[in-house]
């Protein structure tokens, strides 16, 4: 059996959560309400973030685009996604939401603009 | 000298919100004074997502939750000017700015909005010992180079304090390929939002050291190193736990003050707690016609209180050029005791009033298993169980038109907090 | 290796360097001033209490007397000539006890004997008349109208930049790492630089005893003496009036409490004496001193508006005096060395001093054109509405408003880098017209300044300097297409 401790950031309480996993058995203590259970089973089973950062614009009335991944990647996939956005680079005009890289580093998940930059 | 019936301070995400509610509310003539070189404010710089779960319903970017309102305010066709800054607000509200344009102007309000936002403290407040070199930041400082120039200000570095921002920047700097070594915090709790903590920290794992602080900056001319040392109870550093790092950068996230350097010249009442004008419940400051919203009246965590705030700021203004002058009323001071560091507003026209105003405000310490109690007179009138109260987190209490009926004569409102 | 020669070489563009150098100007010498730093004023000269004494502390007969006392006369044509910050707001020496009232009169008649004017002593409530904020403990006082304050930077960056426009040149991050002794003059070597010169005038504060030893057999020897200092918000700055000390007594020299002519409000400093010439670090203690000391004349200080602390060295020398003249055995070689405070005071004195007993040496003839004139920066925020309209509408890039604390414009911060010798860091920018300097201590205008500096100087973000090389704002650039 297998036991983590998690802090929830469901609310400021902060419950400090005792995770055990036991094959397929998953219980949690520690929680003070129904969204620590569910925050917790989601941080053991598949723990996903959203990666921001910002790449650099050609031509544009600003240097840098702030981008984010278009959904949640597993946190596991964090470093990659960045060593693929540290490559990237847009060309001015960029929306917002259009794609900057496709498939970022194999998750399946595209990086999106979230800026809009004119040309210069 | 021109006019205008609401001219608006700031066009971060304070600003933005006041106009779009004061032309929803029927104002036409709105002009937005803005001192960067785009509408939207700090959340421009703010990359990282977590913003408009409130407002939006959905988990936005600091961009693009500032993209909406500058959405919304071109939509309505409101008048802004950039790289505009005011230097100067009288009494009978004239506003005086100066750009490259326009030179140096004043114009003329029926109604003034303050959105100027807020700084952050420097090191120089904390006197922090040792040498001057380059590569002590203010946490906001580094995030603009970092994520609007595009610059790295840092490849090893240590973060004191533990505000939201410096949070943020220690797994923003950790992505950019940063060494974040340690946060370290004079206070036994953080400043910052718990998910912060988990989702800045605990994800890279970056230590977080309570009740520490920094002795001593080394350095002639970049930063070499520092030391940590461990606080007691006094906030005092107590002998012997000094603790070297190696590093070329000084985050400093140390708190944030409202910008009231206009506010101020114009004459409105300070609040000395939170640095900002005090307001009653139409936000208005003691300068009739001149209201206050956002970072420069209190300052917020969520954004989305900023907007929601800001939204009744304009729509206040709005009202008050409409009607020209106030209604006489009944205005009756919230004191805040017992834990409570402050309200937002301070008072409350209990005949006046909407038909409910969010009081906002935070307490002094980390209190467990508390209540919040709402006394009218001296009498309880609401008590809400907390199960944890924190100084990083804003609380709220909605106080009801209808519950003053009872107390025609009212004379004080007391919020605080207890622990039976 | 780049060779120059010169008729004088000045060690040190601090403001004794700076003052000496602009007094040269005056006569028909090649003169290059030295300094090891990437501008002017970046040593002693910056760091200090920014204090015009008025003359009353020198013992009667010292070379601090005199320079100070005839410099505290020179600073007001000087102010008006050069165009930099000074008030002549008066001091007040501090008395805590009948015993000590003594020594407060001793101090007055010193001050006669060095030629101070007005001196008076005041009683205790006469003095609380004229500054509220003094404590009850306080019995009298010794009043000084013509005490003043001055802007070290802006005094120091005026006489170089005069210096400059009458021909002198500066030779920046140039520090001299030996001096020999040849027939015709001496050769100055710094790493990449020889200077020949048949004169040398060492200003080099704490360093000054380095110099001098290296060319002299009659050995000096200069103590840098540690001063912490706590700067606070103009909020406070009207919290005294005069500058305020304390007579020294049984708990040592004390400390000053002063307005600043930028309208903030100084205490310091601390003295403690050290070997290392170049630690300028504040300490915990020294702080601590700094306001509780304070509180003992002035009472109320809110040090909850400190924006900033700092420490500087003043260059003591052994034997109590400034050094002031020719090396007896190395002709040609002129000192002002040991000078400690008074030594802001004492510097356009000096100056006069020693630029005349150059020329003596040198035989050199007065030029026939020169302008002892300075025009200032440009400061809107002093001017009125009308001014301030018709100098952005002249020139728009003082409408765009860099630092919001201090209110200084895109103009100014050009005008800062574009003169002679102008800004080169971000330092450089910050004394000569403020950026950075007010509440946020540089929080908001950090990256706009640094863009206009690296567009002005024709540099990359990166080698952007808070002062001296090595002192590099950032550590990289993200580049396009590479990761950091």
């Amino acid at each position: 059996m297998e036991v983590r401790e998690l802090i929830c950031i469901g609310c400021p309480l902060g419950c400090p959560l005792t995770v055990r996993m036991d094959g397929e058995e998953i219980s949690v203590s520690g929680n003070t309400c129904r969204r620590g259970e569910d925050y917790a089973k989601k941080e053991v089973l598949s723990p996903t973030r959203i990666v921001t950062s910002s790449v650099r614009v050609k031509d544009g009335v600003i240097r840098m685009v702030s981008v984010k991944t278009k959904s949640d990647i597993p946190k596991n996939r964090i470093f990659d996604v960045m060593d693929e956005i540290h490559k990237a680079s847009a060309e001015a005009p960029v929306a917002i939401g259009d794609v900057i890289i496709k498939d970022c580093a194999g998750t399946g998940v595209p990086v999106i603009a979230t800026k809009a930059v004119d040309k210069a | 000298m021109m006019e205008h019936d609401i001219v608006i301070i700031g066009g971060g995400p304070a600003g933005l919100a006041a106009a779009v509610a004061a032309r929803k509310a029927g104002i036409q003539d709105i002009l937005i004074l803005e001192r960067d070189s785009c509408l939207g404010g700090i959340l421009n710089q703010c990359i990282h997502n977590g913003f408009g779960l409130h407002t939006f319903k959905e988990e936005l970017t600091g961009p693009e939750y500032a993209a909406r309102y500058i959405a919304m305010a071109q939509e309505e066709k409101i008048p802004y000017r950039l790289n505009t800054m005011v230097i100067d607000i009288s009494k009978e509200k004239e506003v005086t700015f100066i750009n490259r344009e326009d030179g140096l102007s004043t114009v003329k309000a029926k109604a003034v909005i303050l959105a100027m936002g807020c700084r952050e403290r420097p090191r120089g407040a904390l006197n922090i010992p040792g040498y001057r070199p380059a590569g002590i930041y203010s946490a906001g400082t580094a995030q603009r180079l970092m994520n609007i120039e595009g610059c790295s200000v840092g490849k090893e570095v240590v973060i004191l304090g533990s505000g939201d921002i410096g949070l943020i920047m220690a797994r923003r700097m950790t992505l950019e390929g940063a060494k974040v070594k340690v946060v370290a915090e004079l206070m036994p709790y953080s400043g910052g939002l718990k998910r912060n903590i988990v989702q800045c920290l605990d994800d890279y794992g970056i230590p977080l050291k309570l009740s520490h602080t920094v002795v001593d900056i080394q350095g002639k001319e970049r930063v070499t190193g520092i030391t940590l040392a461990e606080v007691g109870p006094d906030r005092k550093p107590i002998p012997g736990t000094q603790e070297h790092y190696d590093c070329d950068t000084l985050l400093l996230s140390v708190g944030l003050i409202p910008e009231n350097e206009l506010s101020r010249g114009i004459g409105v009442a300070m609040s000395p707690v939170t640095s900002g004008p005090e307001v009653n419940d139409c936000l208005e400051t003691s300068q009739e016609g001149i209201f206050a919203c956002g970072n420069v009246l209190h300052v917020h965590d969520l954004v989305d209180y900023v907007s929601e705030e800001a939204s009744l700021a304009g729509k206040n203004a709005a009202a008050y050029v409409k009607a020209g002058e106030k209604k006489a009323g009944r205005k009756v001071a919230i004191t805040a005791e017992n834990g409570v560091r402050y309200t937002v507003p301070q008072t409350l026209d209990i005949i006046n009033m909407q038909d409910s105003v969010t009081v906002r405000f935070r307490v002094a310490d980390v209190y467990r298993d508390r209540y919040i109690t709402v006394y009218y007179d001296g009498v309880p009138v609401i008590r809400r169980k907390k199960k944890v109260l924190a100084p990083g987190e804003m609380e709220q209490i909605v106080l009801k038109k209808e519950s003053f009926s009872d107390y025609p004569e009212l004379k004080n409102i007391v919020i605080r907090t207890e622990v039976e | 290796m780049k060779e120059k020669s010169f008729d004088v070489v000045v060690i040190g563009a601090g403001v004794t360097g700076c003052a000496i150098a602009r007094e040269l100007s005056r006569w028909d010498l090649k003169v290059c001033v030295a300094e090891r730093e990437e501008d002017v004023c970046s040593g002693t000269s910056k760091a200090n209490s920014a204090i015009v004494h008025a003359g009353y502390d020198a013992v009667p007969g010292s070379l601090k007397a005199r320079f100070n006392v005839e410099g505290n006369r020179m600073m007001g044509d000087l102010a008006e000539e050069l165009e930099f910050d000074f008030k002549r707001n008066g001091s007040l020496v501090l008395c805590f006890s009948q015993e000590d009232m003594p020594a407060l009169e001793e101090l007055r008649q010193k001050g006669i004997k060095n030629g101070v004017e007005g001196l008076e002593i005041l009683t205790g409530d006469q003095v609380r008349a004229m500054e509220p904020n003094v404590t009850d403990s306080v019995t009298a006082a010794l009043y000084a109208p013509t005490g003043g304050i001055v802007c070290p930077f802006g005094l120091t960056i005026a006489l170089a930049e005069n210096a400059c426009e009458n021909g002198v040149e500066f030779s920046f991050n140039t520090g001299i790492r030996s001096i020999e002794k040849h027939d015709t003059g001496y050769v100055l070597k710094a790493e990449d630089t020889v200077l020949y010169a048949d004169c040398i005038v060492n200003a080099a504060g704490v360093y000054a005893d380095v110099f001098h030893n290296m060319v002299s057999e009659k050995k000096i020897h200069i103590t840098p003496r540690k001063g912490d200092y706590c700067l606070l918000d103009k909020e406070a700055g009207s919290h005294v009036s005069h500058t305020i000390f304390q007579l020294p007594g049984k708990l040592g020299k004390g400390i000053l409490v002063a307005p600043t002519v930028h309208g903030n409000l100084l205490t310091g400093p601390t003295a403690k004496d050290i070997e290392d010439k170049e630690c300028t670090a504040t300490t915990a203690e020294g702080l601590a001193e700094v306001m509780q000391k304070a509180g003992l004349g002035v009472k109320d200080i809110p040090f909850r508006q400190v924006i900033t602390s700092f420490c500087g060295l003043r260059a003591h020398e052994d034997g109590d005096d400034f050094i002031i003249g020719e090396a007896e055995d190395a002709p040609g070689f002129f000192d002002a060395a040991g000078i400690e405070s008074p030594g802001l005071s004492s510097a356009p004195a000096i100056g006069v001093y020693l630029a005349e007993l150059v020329a003596e040496k040198l035989q050199a003839p007065r030029k026939e054109t020169w302008n002892g004139k300075r025009k200032g920066f440009i400061r809107p925020e002093k001017m009125s509405r009308e001014e301030r309209a018709a100098l952005i509408k002249e020139h728009p890039e003082y409408g765009t408003i860099i630092c919001r604390c201090e209110g200084v414009s895109e103009g100014e911060i050009l005008d800062a880098i574009r003169r002679s010798p102008g800004a080169v860091s971000l330092d450089g920018i910050k004394r000569r017209v403020r950026q950075g300097m007010g509440r946020c201590q540089a929080g908001f205008c950090t990256p706009r300044t640094m863009e206009i500096l690296a567009r002005e100087l024709g540099v990359t973000m990166e080698e952007i300097c808070k002062n001296a090389p090595g002192s590099n704002m950032l550590t990289g650039e993200k580049q396009e297409g590479a990761a950091l």
